[in-house]
């Protein structure tokens, strides 16, 4: 899971990394309240799970009681990239002589932590130039290599002192929670020279979450998600009208890009993983009987070594149970296709051979 | 580099040639005896399984389980096992197996941490074994070794080297390949995970110079770069045998994990974008439908 900013400057000052004074709200009457414990100026900063909230006007100077009232409330409507504010963190404004950047993220492809350092921060990652880039294996960062990222990034005197402590520390903090990435962006250069965390990312590596209990605080999961994990299964929900479920991570985001190119719209993608039972294809129609938007749903199994008769036997229940009242297209793959499109005839579950004929007829059948 | 036909199939002078043992690693479990029973129907000579506090049972009356990898290798001298135990118990199974001389470790657990994947990693490199997965189904010969979890149907032995890190999607292609004639010499998953034991890149490596290989179909997903690092290592060996690429998760949204660990768009590093226009650059075709792989496929080995 990716952190908020406020979140993942909560462990920076665990970690002894150094931080402008804030404080997280979510609500303008808390938000009045620790307006006057920090004082005026300070800057208004939108809590989304994603980047680029500065351009989006998720970032506001804010001068006095009158602004606050204004700004407060205008960034707490924003939604960026489709993310709504989760909260808004209120930081002191800092007088600042140079933005740096600095990283330490795992480098899948050469399998190993790799630090990021340039002189340049302040831009997107895309953007920073001069990076230094230094592959450090499991995380470890000795001072050896610390000060040397900090030398060459041109820095001196207390300045690469910082950086290089700073370091040090973000290793730390990679290795103890297993991250997959940690990133400031920028660390500012202060008026004294010493260095400051002025933004920050953390993603955690969430198959190590059984490691860490500490981190679950963090965990932002709708009731539906909790459930889809409680089920064994992955959801990530969409903004369409057609729920999209299957068994495999691969041939599910398979069927959203067909579905998209079809001019479908996907509601939902569900993995209801690798085998699929009565009871998993039950399960999943349950779930996406409780989201609202789904006005068809599109399965797609590839059952292997399941029998088709069996996932029919899941549809046939569900109606039973008045489960769902929507059109079902369903693709289903495996031995006995032909006894289960018997068992469905005449339901609301409309079976085909191919994907192809299954993605046209939902959306068709969603336009109605 | 690994030759992973003599460590899937031998030399024709040894004595098991195509019949190498394979050690289940977890056999009591729920998933590992249904599958080692369905690798026992394949063909795969499985040897041994290994559960703590079974050893001296047999599996399904035939198959010797021990206690630890150490008295199952001894006992039988195989160099190939497979782990089905849960992912919090991997990285102490791979211990075991790696430490025990195992050369071909198969890893099906999903949902393994990170660091547990790169200790089992600098190990297997420490020993000169390969992994393949973690969250992979696994790596076959068709119609002579399955090492994994794939049901049999969609493949048919050949000519064409499949790799994939999707599973299902693996059966998929494979079946729609199948029906098109295209039969496949061999079928390696790479897994859904940020770290893969075996790369798309390494498993290039071992089929590259299968000598009567005629075509290449890589299936890859959002995430990641190994698919920009194949095309690019393609363009500078200049290989050209007929080769297709199949690209998962172009419609999915970006900073979301599709399913897979290693499914997730950051920024642009792992885009479907970035993969397409590299396999463009290498001359490879990427398929927009699974369907189309052995449509584009044939269109290449007609030029």
């Amino acid at each position: 899971m990716q952190l908020l900013e406020f979140q993942a400057k909560e462990l920076f000052r665990e970690y002894g990394i150094s931080l402008l004074d804030s404080i997280s709200s979510t609500n303008i009457e808390d938000g009045r309240k620790h307006a006057k414990e920090l004082g005026y100026p300070f800057v208004i900063k939108i809590q989304v799970p994603v980047g680029g909230r500065g351009k989006a006007g998720g970032i506001q100077k804010c001068q006095n009681d009158d602004e606050f009232d204004i700004k407060y409330p205008q960034v707490m409507d924003l939604e960026i990239k489709g993310e709504k504010a989760r909260a808004i963190l209120l930081e002191k404004m800092a007088d600042i002589k140079k933005e740096l950047y600095l990283s330490i993220f795992l480098n899948r492809s050469k399998r190993c932590y790799t630090i990021i350092a340039s002189a340049e921060g302040g831009v997107e990652i895309e953007s920073v130039k001069n990076q230094i880039i230094k592959e450090i294996g499991l995380g470890d960062v000795s001072d050896e290599v610390a000060n040397e990222v900090a030398k060459e990034m041109g820095l001196e005197g207390i300045t690469a002192q910082g950086v290089a402590d700073t370091l040090k520390k973000l290793s730390k903090l990679t290795i103890e929670k297993e991250a997959e990435l940690v990133e400031i962006n920028p660390l500012a250069i202060m008026q004294d020279d010493t260095v400051m965390a002025l933004d920050g990312k953390f993603v955690t590596d969430d198959n190590a979450n059984f490691r860490h209990d500490e981190l679950l605080k963090y965990q932002e999961k709708t009731e539906i998600e909790k459930q889809a994990e409680k089920s064994g299964f992955s959801l990530v929900e969409l903004d369409g009208d057609i729920a999209v479920v299957g068994n495999g991570a691969g041939l599910v985001m398979s069927s959203l890009d067909m579905l998209s190119d079809n001019g479908g719209k996907p509601a939902c993608f569900l993995d209801v993983g690798g085998g699929a039972t009565t009871e998993s294809v039950y399960e999943a129609l349950t779930l996406i009987s409780k989201l609202d938007r789904v006005k068809g749903i599109l399965v797609n199994l590839y059952g292997g070594i399941v029998k088709t008769t069996v996932v029919a036997e899941a549809f046939l229940k569900a109606y039973e149970n008045n489960l769902i009242d929507i059109p079902v297209f369903c693709r289903l793959k495996g031995t006995e296709s032909e006894k289960a499109k018997e068992m469905l005839q005449g339901s609301r579950t409309n079976i085909f051979d191919s994907v192809e004929e299954a993605i046209n007829a939902a959306v068709m059948g969603v336009k109605k | 580099m690994t030759d992973i036909f003599e460590l899937l199939k031998g030399k024709p002078e040894d004595s098991d040639y195509e019949k190498k043992g394979v050690i289940v690693q977890g056999i009591t479990g729920s998933y590992g005896s249904i599958h080692a029973k369905q690798m026992i129907a394949y063909g795969t000579n499985v040897v041994a399984g290994v559960t703590p506090n079974k050893g001296g049972q047999k599996f399904e009356g035939t198959v010797p389980i021990y206690n630890t990898m150490q008295e199952a290798v001894d006992a039988t001298n195989a160099k190939i096992s497979i782990i089905f135990v849960p992912a919090k118990f991997f990285l102490s199974a791979a211990k075991d197996a790696l430490n025990s001389g195992i050369k071909l470790l198969v890893a099906i657990p999903e949902h393994v941490p990170i660091r547990d994947t790169m200790e089992a990693l600098d190990l297997a490199k420490q020993k000169g074994a390969v992994i393949i997965g973690p969250n992979t189904p696994g790596i076959m010969i068709p119609e002579l070794i399955k090492i994994g979890i794939m049901p049999p149907m969609p493949f048919k032995a050949g000519k064409i080297a499949v790799l994939s890190k999707s599973g299902t999607l693996l059966y998929e292609i494979s079946d729609a390949l199948t029906n098109a004639g295209f039969g496949q010499s061999i079928t390696i998953g790479i897994g859904g995970d940020p770290v893969n034991g075996t790369r798309l890149i390494d498993a290039f490596e071992m089929v590259k110079d299968i000598p009567d290989l005629e075509g290449l179909v890589i299936v890859g997903e959002i995430g990641g770069d190994s698919e920009e690092m194949l095309a690019q290592k393609i363009i500078d060996l200049g290989f050209n045998k007929p080769s297709v690429a199949y690209i998962a998760g172009r419609a999915a949204p970006k900073e979301k994990r599709m399913g897979h660990a290693g499914a997730i768009v950051m920024g642009t590093y792992g885009s479907a974008e970035s993969k397409v226009s590299m396999f463009n650059k290498a001359n490879i075709p990427v398929a927009k439908r699974p369907a189309e792989v052995p449509v584009l496929l044939a269109g290449k080995m007609e030029k």
